[in-house]
């Protein structure tokens, strides 16, 4: 076999020449720069690299990779690209897209995507509104959100997106946020080299219609209290000095717990390889929303048959058995001939 | 040896009626099989309910199937069957209305009780009370002959109850001198794994067969010889069966994969599955969950490089609009096929209709042409098919094939292409950079066109330097770039719409038939209504009439020849299975006085009353 070298790029290399047109201060340019920053590391070549995406303030990420891009319509991102990446397995085909984007026009397109497991990298910016509307709630609001289209509250329940991934039985499912570069970028990592779809959930601030959303959680203050940093094979510990913890209840639910009071073999330790999804659901649902101790990190990372893989292998199973012949085609259902 | 004498026919148009469940299709498809085979011209309209089993024995439940064998050219499945063979009550109550005094109804005498007879909405039993006294009646008993016949091989009554139609099929294939080899090996192959259901079957068949020898009942049979046809290789063949082939022949033609992907809708499902099936040519099939997944992972493919392909109906298409602009933005080759039905909303999901030409024109936002290819008869989807993808992929635009489900389900005898005179589509991909920046730098810009044809470069992801973005946003003129510059986005619509106008300088002109040359009247159509009117100036012109005849194979753009051809005659007359909207175009373009003769009933027109709109015409000239 022979190893082609992929040229040493920097982020440079990966930004293209387009002026980036987000608000200042919006979480937007702090996750484009990890991007931006982390695909030198990836191993991977620009031209064989696809950013797509719909609409929203979100999905205007590809405009600013120096790669291959389609920015598309509201919602069907996830659509478009299982479209390329079952046609071109040698693409690495990122997605981006708001909550807004990925969960309510599109959420079709999602969770098929989901349950399908094609080899997609699926990044869901979550600002919990509208922005590029200009501040309508969204499907990731919590109740009661005043917003220009909810003077009186809103009456939507949210969704839980890390829940709802899961629930899709999504073989690879993750959350960061947008105040920490180091862990977007191992989150990052790790759903780029998943095989399979990866769906991660990105806390974003949208500091024009729904400033400091997250910064109860997120802000370096708040980070050691209220984020829970799941890590494989570890006892799920958070809080200064890892003072709390997760634990199981008989019946098999999850709470949150003081170390001190029920000792370290009581604190469940993190699979993010289980095969049944109810554990890491249960895990998700700790939190219903960012005012209460929230798990990031990676939920679930399993191995599931790739579509496109599967799809090709069918293919190439079908040619090798049979050689392409239209003329025999033609006539493969009984012909006559007339001299 | 038949000992009953034989009388020559040249055409002959027999129905075949009965309950959803009673295997009318197929016993037609195989009628229709054995006079292929025979060398019969044929054509055939498949007439079936929205319902998979409808209530057992009611009018909603029947299930029909036509076919018109001949021994010349013929272009319909015939206006009138000559033969009417009715399974039920409601298989002959339904059929009745066409049914033209004098033809022959061989009825399945078994299924007249009472019980049916209300079912059907029969107050008193027509065999008996007079209703059909101007018509030759054959009452059979098939439902205990078949049960009797089947008796012997152990097969319980009921079971054997289920065979009749076989019956049906060999007492017509008797009556019309078919050969009978083909069916029983057909029988053979289908049923081999169930032998008690083929030794049914079998047993089926052949009493129907002897029956008509036998039974003192038929004075004569019938043949209807052979058809001349041109030497070569013929099948027969449906619409959805010679699209998709046609789509793998564009496949293999470009060296493109294809990609399908497509939501389950009458009528266009077939075409779903026929794709499936061929996976040896790179076929990749993708079954979404809608139609706008459907046409999005075809957009996806397309930009991957892929031949990209969505089939759908009506319905399917109104979802697709969406998508359907994003590629008329992003100029990528893209193949949306719709397999028109009776509309609006459900509609009437297993008839045939016209009524999509204006959405697939106009069913968009914005300033958003594209161009559309018809297909006017079953075998010639083959054709069509291979040039809305040469389009696609020489303009880098979606095309719209439109067909229908009287197309799309219907059948003929196709006669079969020499592959190596089809003409090869170059994908033409982009290789390298085609701009050079004024510091002298490479640059690859997505949307610098061909100067003739105004295409831009495609550059599927994966060559280095060719690195690029396309959206939906309004683009600058050459680099590709997102511009909101409102001249640049001026210049972009009157850009798209040139190059979709310039496609008439690519295709053929529109070809007139005009027997004698001096024709005031020119009747033009589009899509599956060339057999018909087809049929209605051969009626017209038997009887001395001067009319002319074109048919378009492309909606939009237009021929460029057509306006010349409009204004040569002093009348034109617009034959449409819709409210008259090619009709509307073309008054709209040329300003010609273009009247619409328009029929919404789930059928073809038949020829008759071609003729008489036809006579109608030419009495006001
Ligand atoms: C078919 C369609 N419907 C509505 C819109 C308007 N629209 C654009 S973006 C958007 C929501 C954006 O919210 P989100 O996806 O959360 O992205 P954000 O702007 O917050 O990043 C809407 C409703 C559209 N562009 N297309
Ligand atoms: S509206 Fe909000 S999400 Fe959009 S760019 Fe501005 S700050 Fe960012
Ligand atoms: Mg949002």
């Amino acid at each position: 076999m022979t190893t082609v070298e992929i040229p040493l790029t920097t982020r440079k290399d990966w930004s293209s020449d387009q002026e980036v047109k987000w608000c200042p201060g919006c979480g937007d340019y702090s996750i484009l720069a990890a991007v931006q920053m982390l695909m030198p590391d990836l191993g991977v070549r620009r031209e064989n690299t696809v950013f797509v995406s719909g609409i929203g303030c979100a999905a205007r990420f590809p405009y600013y990779m120096n790669t291959y891009g389609m920015h598309s319509i509201h919602g069907r991102a996830a659509a478009i690209a299982t479209g390329l990446a079952t046609t071109r397995p040698d693409l690495d085909v990122w997605v981006v897209g708001g909550d807004g984007d990925s969960l309510s026009i599109g959420g079709n397109h999602l969770i098929h995507a989901l349950r399908r497991n094609v080899n997609l990298h699926i990044l869901m910016f979550n600002n919990q509104i509208y922005g590029l509307t200009k501040g309508q709630y969204s499907p990731t609001s919590e109740e009661g959100k005043i917003t220009k289209s909810t003077p009186f509250g809103s009456l939507d329940h949210p969704f839980n997106p890390v829940s709802l991934a899961i629930g899709a039985e999504a073989t690879f499912v993750a959350r960061t946020h947008d105040m920490d570069r180091a862990h977007m970028q191992e989150t990052f990592r790790r759903a780029h080299a998943h095989k399979g779809t990866s769906f991660v959930e990105v806390y974003q601030n949208c500091n024009v219609f729904n400033d400091a959303a997250f910064e109860g959680i997120t802000a370096k203050d708040n980070r050691a209290e209220m984020l829970i940093d799941l890590k494989h094979g570890e006892p799920i510990l958070f809080g200064v000095d890892g003072h709390r913890g997760v634990s199981q209840r008989a019946d098999g639910s999850l709470e949150i717990v003081e170390v001190a009071e029920v000792g370290l073999d009581a604190i469940l330790r993190h699979d993010e390889h289980r095969e049944d999804p109810a554990l890491a659901f249960a895990i998700s649902r700790l939190s219903s929303g960012p005012t209460m101790p929230t798990p990031v990190g990676v939920f679930r990372d399993v191995q599931r048959q790739e579509y496109g893989e599967a799809m090709t292998t069918q293919v190439e199973h079908a040619k090798a058995q049979k050689a392409p012949d239209l003329a025999k085609l033609l006539r493969s259902s009984g012909f006559w001939t007339v001299d | 040896m038949t000992s009953k004498h034989v009388e020559q026919l040249d055409r002959v148009v027999i129905r075949f009626a009965g309950d959803s469940g009673d295997g009318m299709q197929l016993t037609g498809d195989r009628f229709t099989a054995e006079s292929a085979t025979l060398g019969n011209d044929l054509a055939t309209f498949p007439d079936y309910p929205a319902e998979i089993r409808a209530p057992a024995g009611t009018i909603a439940g029947v299930s029909a199937f036509q076919v018109a064998i001949s021994d010349h050219e013929i272009s319909t499945p015939g206006d009138t069957p000559n033969v009417l063979v009715a399974m039920n009550p409601a298989g002959l109550k339904a059929n009745m209305a066409v049914m033209e005094r004098g033809s022959t109804l061989i009825v399945n005498v078994d299924a007249f009780d009472d019980r049916a007879l209300a079912k059907a909405g029969y107050a008193s039993n027509p065999l008996t009370d007079g209703a059909l006294n101007h018509f030759t009646v054959y009452e059979v008993p098939m439902t205990s002959i078949t049960q009797e016949a089947c008796k012997e091989a152990g097969v319980k009554p009921r079971d054997a109850e289920r065979s009749k139609n076989f019956f049906a099929l060999g007492l017509v294939s008797w009556l019309y001198t078919r050969p009978t080899e083909s069916t029983l090996a057909w029988i053979h192959a289908k049923f081999g794994g169930k032998p008690q259901v083929e030794d049914a079957n079998t047993r089926a068949f052949r009493a129907g067969y002897d029956f008509g020898e036998t039974a003192e009942l038929f004075d004569a049979r019938y043949e209807v010889r052979p058809s001349t046809f041109e030497a070569g290789d013929y099948v027969n063949v449906s619409g959805n069966t010679a699209l998709s082939w046609g789509l793998i022949a564009a496949g293999q033609l470009s060296g493109l994969e294809i990609f399908l992907g497509s939501y389950p809708i009458t009528p266009a499902s077939d075409i779903l599955h026929e794709l499936s099936k061929r996976k040896e040519f790179g076929v990749r099939t993708f079954q979404a969950e809608d139609e706008i997944a459907g046409i999005g992972t075809a957009i996806g493919a397309a930009y991957g490089g892929s031949l990209g392909v969505t089939t759908t109906s009506g319905p399917g298409l109104a979802l697709k609009g969406e998508a359907l602009g994003l590629a008329v933005s992003l100029e990528l080759p893209l193949v949306v096929v719709d397999i028109q039905r009776g509309g609006p909303s459900t509609g009437l999901p297993t008839k045939t209709e016209q009524a999509d030409l204006l959405q697939a024109m106009y069913g968009r936002h914005g300033e958003a042409p594209l161009p559309i290819v018809a297909a006017q008869s079953p075998s010639d989807c083959f054709d069509a098919a291979i040039e809305a993808s040469r389009i696609a992929i020489k303009y880098r635009t979606p095309v719209i094939l439109l067909s229908d489900g009287y197309l799309g389900n219907g059948t003929e005898p196709w006669r079969l292409p020499d592959i190596s005179t089809l003409a090869p589509i170059e994908p033409n991909f982009a290789t390298e950079p085609n701009h050079t920046k004024d510091d002298g730098t490479q640059v690859f810009w997505p949307y610098l066109r061909d100067e003739e044809t105004l295409a831009r470069p495609w550059a599927p992801p994966g060559l280095a330097g060719l690195e690029h973005r396309i959206g939906g946003l309004e683009k600058a003129d050459g680099s590709g770039n997102v511009s909101y510059d409102l001249a640049n986005h001026e210049k972009m619509v009157h850009l798209r719409a040139a190059k979709i106008a310039g496609i008439a300088k690519d295709i053929a002109p529109l070809e007139v038939d005009d027997e004698t040359g001096d024709a005031e009247l020119l009747v033009i159509g589009w899509g599956s209504t060339y057999g018909s009117i087809a049929a209605g100036v051969q009626r017209t012109r038997a009887r001395g009439g001067k009319v002319a005849q074109a048919h378009l194979r492309h909606v939009n753009p237009f021929p460029a020849n057509l306006g010349e051809v409009l204004h040569r005659y002093k009348a034109v007359l617009v034959p449409e299975m819709n409210m008259g909207q090619l009709s509307k175009m073309i008054r709209a373009e040329y300003l010609v006085d273009a009247k619409a003769f328009t029929k919404v009933q789930g059928s073809p027109f038949r020829a008759v009353e071609m003729e008489a709109a036809i006579a109608e015409m030419l009495g006001a000239l």
